[in-house]
């Protein structure tokens, strides 16, 4: 399983590059799922793309894309039967590894004192089904977050180090990506097990598969597969550039972080403040916002406590209150806390950036605040 | 001393309080025993622990006793809300949950050669406590050692017996203000920083400390730096929100730093560009 990137299991294996036809993508998931694997991967549901579980390819929103702005979501039909025909949706794939809701431990009270109780259920193994390049960037991000630092978060790395990634290549620019800019996509280079690109069109439909680890390669011999040909890539290659040369728009990162370090007293931020609801969307679909707040609750004879930890958000009050008040009581200091972390201070924490691009605080902003526009007008008022 | 990799850094132990003492009306101090046969929590001057009351959450709190030998975790708490409420319920024999150590300690042996200030402010005296233990262990490796403490009336002072104890020393020098008090009150009446005038020390050679409100750490520094001192020579301990100590929630955030890994404790040429700015 790709587990981290640069991982020796992935520099080791021999690279392949095959073609699956997409009954073969079926087979993969029968064949995964026989391993006891669950499937989760992008579905229909209430008129967005989302991820769930995934029975089969049918299951797929096969046939869709999305048309995607600054706060505008709509799906269409595309006139052909692509699988992977749209560009990434609300979810991101921080829900499996980094669940919005979860209980840490339980406890209960034994005479004077307590005992913890033993963990029991064992988590779960996913197949994440159809990955975008950004969103590879965004695990290896929480990665750095969750595992890599002096503490580590158990329950982040069982989920993680068990997951088979299919990734899948971007033949569709969203509305409002720009993984170009943030150099995550529109090509997987890292962090999958398989690598997919999906040629659809002129009466063909076929997918350019490359093997990123041991396990990828492995699991070939269980799907029908062939060699491809040099004009299967060559195809597939010019898709992914086109993609490239689609973007809708750009993030210059030049000197970001000292840039943004410069501006805490930029009037930028009462601008943005008029307009931002504090409703928390963005970070709450962002694939790398990773705070969370911890509740301890008891029931009601006070004797079972436990410790439940769901993600937090600090466009809230309550983020960073201290006895007396909030740190952060304006719109504007709130605004400026999650980009200014998101752009510079994660460079200091975790050596990257916190943005990969994907577009989505964007799209799935009520009043289509974006951060690429926000970043650009810091910069410009230096001019 | 990290946990091991299975092991949820989450999971608090259990702690027997041993002794419960009242320092004023709203401030007590806990002695705490780890439970069955762990061993007593080593830590460093300036650290915390996240003190779990059963069921009703955990909160930051320093940590206030002597670093050394002593196989008691003292904290001393001011009950302002839910958990430090239900932290001043407990009785001894009752059992609470601790994380940690963590976070940065004060630089006590930064210190040795150096003359020594130590301004606290209110409750900042806790963890400045644990430094003086360390500096008058070992008291013939320091200079001259100023303590300067200021917190709201003459009731709202702290380890009064200690205090009093420390001034009647000929090597200390321990001065004490309150923002205002009663007529029967002999001693001072106003900021920390008017403590300063009295404070002496080599200002080239000489190691300051703080903690306390920001508006005071601020006052205080400006004081200090007029009288010589250099950002480099000084130390501050920064407080935000937090709800793990273990740089993973997020919650403690003061522009590149966790509060809660990288500080409480920083060094003020560190935090220089980000303090003092409002709503950060
Ligand atoms: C590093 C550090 C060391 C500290 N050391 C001490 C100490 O030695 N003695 C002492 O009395 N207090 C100390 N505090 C402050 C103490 O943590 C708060 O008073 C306590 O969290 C209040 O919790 P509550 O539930 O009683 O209050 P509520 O007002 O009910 O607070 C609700 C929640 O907000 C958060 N919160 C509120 N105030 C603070 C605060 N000042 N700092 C951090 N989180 C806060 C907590 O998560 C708390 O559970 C320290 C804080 C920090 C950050
Ligand atoms: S900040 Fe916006 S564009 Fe960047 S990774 Fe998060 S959601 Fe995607
Ligand atoms: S930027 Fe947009 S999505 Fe984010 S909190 Fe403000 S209004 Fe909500
Ligand atoms: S308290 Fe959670 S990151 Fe510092």
């Amino acid at each position: 399983m790709t587990t981290v990137n640069g991982d020796m299991t992935e520099q080791l294996h021999d690279k392949r590059t095959v073609v699956i036809e997409p009954a073969g993508l079926d087979r993969l998931i029968e064949v995964l799922s026989r391993q006891g694997y669950e499937v989760v991967g992008p579905t229909l549901r209430d008129g967005a793309i989302i991820y769930d579980r995934l029975a089969s390819t049918a299951d797929l929103p096969v046939g869709w894309t999305d048309e995607q702005g600054p706060g505008t979501y709509r799906l269409r039909r595309r006139g052909d039967n692509a699988l992977f025909g749209y560009a990434v949706g609300p979810h991101s794939w921080k829900k499996f590894l980094f669940p919005p809701a979860l209980t840490l431990w339980r406890a209960r009270q034994a005479g004077e004192s307590f005992e913890m109780e033993a963990e029991t259920a064992a988590e779960p193994r996913y197949v994440f089904f159809g990955v975008r390049p950004c969103e590879l960037q965004a695990m290896e991000i929480q990665d750095r977050v969750f595992m890599k630092g002096a503490h580590i978060d158990p329950s982040y790395r069982s989920r993680r180090e068990n997951i088979f990634v299919v990734a899948v290549n971007c033949g569709h620019a969203g509305g409002t990506c720009f993984c170009v800019s943030m150099q995550t996509g529109p090509r997987a280079t890292f962090g999958h097990d398989l690598a997919l690109t999906e040629v659809v069109g002129n009466g063909s439909h076929y997918f350019v598969v490359e093997t990123g680890s041991g396990a990828g390669a492995e699991i070939l011999d269980d799907i029908p597969h062939r060699e491809a040909r040099d004009e299967e890539i060559a195809a597939a290659d010019r898709l992914l550039c086109d993609t490239a040369g689609r973007m809708s728009r750009e993030l210059e990162t030049n000197g970001i972080r000292d840039l943004l370090y410069r501006n805490y007293e930029n009037p930028r931020w009462d601008d943005v403040a008029g307009r931002c609801l504090t409703c928390a969307n963005c970070t709450f679909v962002c694939p790398t916002c990773f705070c969370h707040t911890v509740e301890d609750v008891t029931d009601l004879d006070g004797r079972h406590a436990e410790r439940r930890r769901p993600w937090d958000f600090c466009f809230t009050a309550d983020f960073s209150y201290l006895h007396g008040g909030s740190v952060r009581s304006s719109a504007k200091s709130r605004y400026r806390q999650w980009m200014t972390h998101k752009l510079a201070a994660w460079i200091d924490q975790f050596g990257t950036s916190g943005c990969v691009g994907c577009g989505r605080c964007i799209t799935w902003c009520p009043v289509g605040i974006d951060i690429t526009e926000e970043a650009r007008a810091i910069r410009e008022s230096e001019r | 001393m990290s946990p091991g990799p299975c092991e949820s850094p989450m999971r608090p132990q259990p702690y027997v309080v041993r002794g419960v003492r009242r320092e004023t009306h709203d401030v007590f101090t806990l002695e705490l025993e780890p439970a069955g046969d762990a061993a007593p929590l080593a830590f460093g001057p300036g650290q915390f622990t996240m003190l779990y009351a059963f069921g009703m959450g955990e909160v930051p709190i320093s940590i206030s006793g002597d670093p050394a030998g002593n196989t008691m975790l003292v904290h001393t708490i001011r009950a302002v809300g839910t958990v430090t409420r239900a932290l001043e319920r407990c009785r001894k024999g009752d059992v609470l949950g601790v994380r940690g150590p963590f976070g940065t300690c004060w630089p006590v042996d930064e210190a040795a050669g150096k003359d020594v200030v130590l301004a606290a402010g209110g409750i900042g005296l806790a963890p400045l406590r644990s430094v003086m233990y360390r500096l008058l262990a070992r008291r013939e490796r320091y200079g001259r050692i100023a303590l300067l403490y200021g917190t709201r009336t003459p009731e709202d002072i702290v380890y009064r017996d200690e205090l009093e104890e420390w001034r009647g020393r000929l090597d200390l020098n321990v001065q004490v203000t309150v923002d205002r008090a009663g007529s029967d009150w002999r001693g001072n009446v106003g900021a920390v920083t008017t403590l300063l005038p009295r404070a002496e020390f080599d200002p080239a050679n000489t190691v300051a400390m703080f903690c306390g409100p920001e508006v005071m750490m601020r006052f205080t520094m400006l004081a200090l730096m007029k009288r010589g001192l250099q950002a480099e020579q000084m130390y501050l301990s920064m407080e935000r929100n937090m709800k793990c100590g273990i740089g993973l929630c997020g919650h403690c955030q003061l522009g590149p730093f966790f509060i809660c890994k990288d500080g409480p404790v920083f060094p003020y040429d560190r935090v220089k560009w980000l303090f003092g700015r409002e709503e950060i």
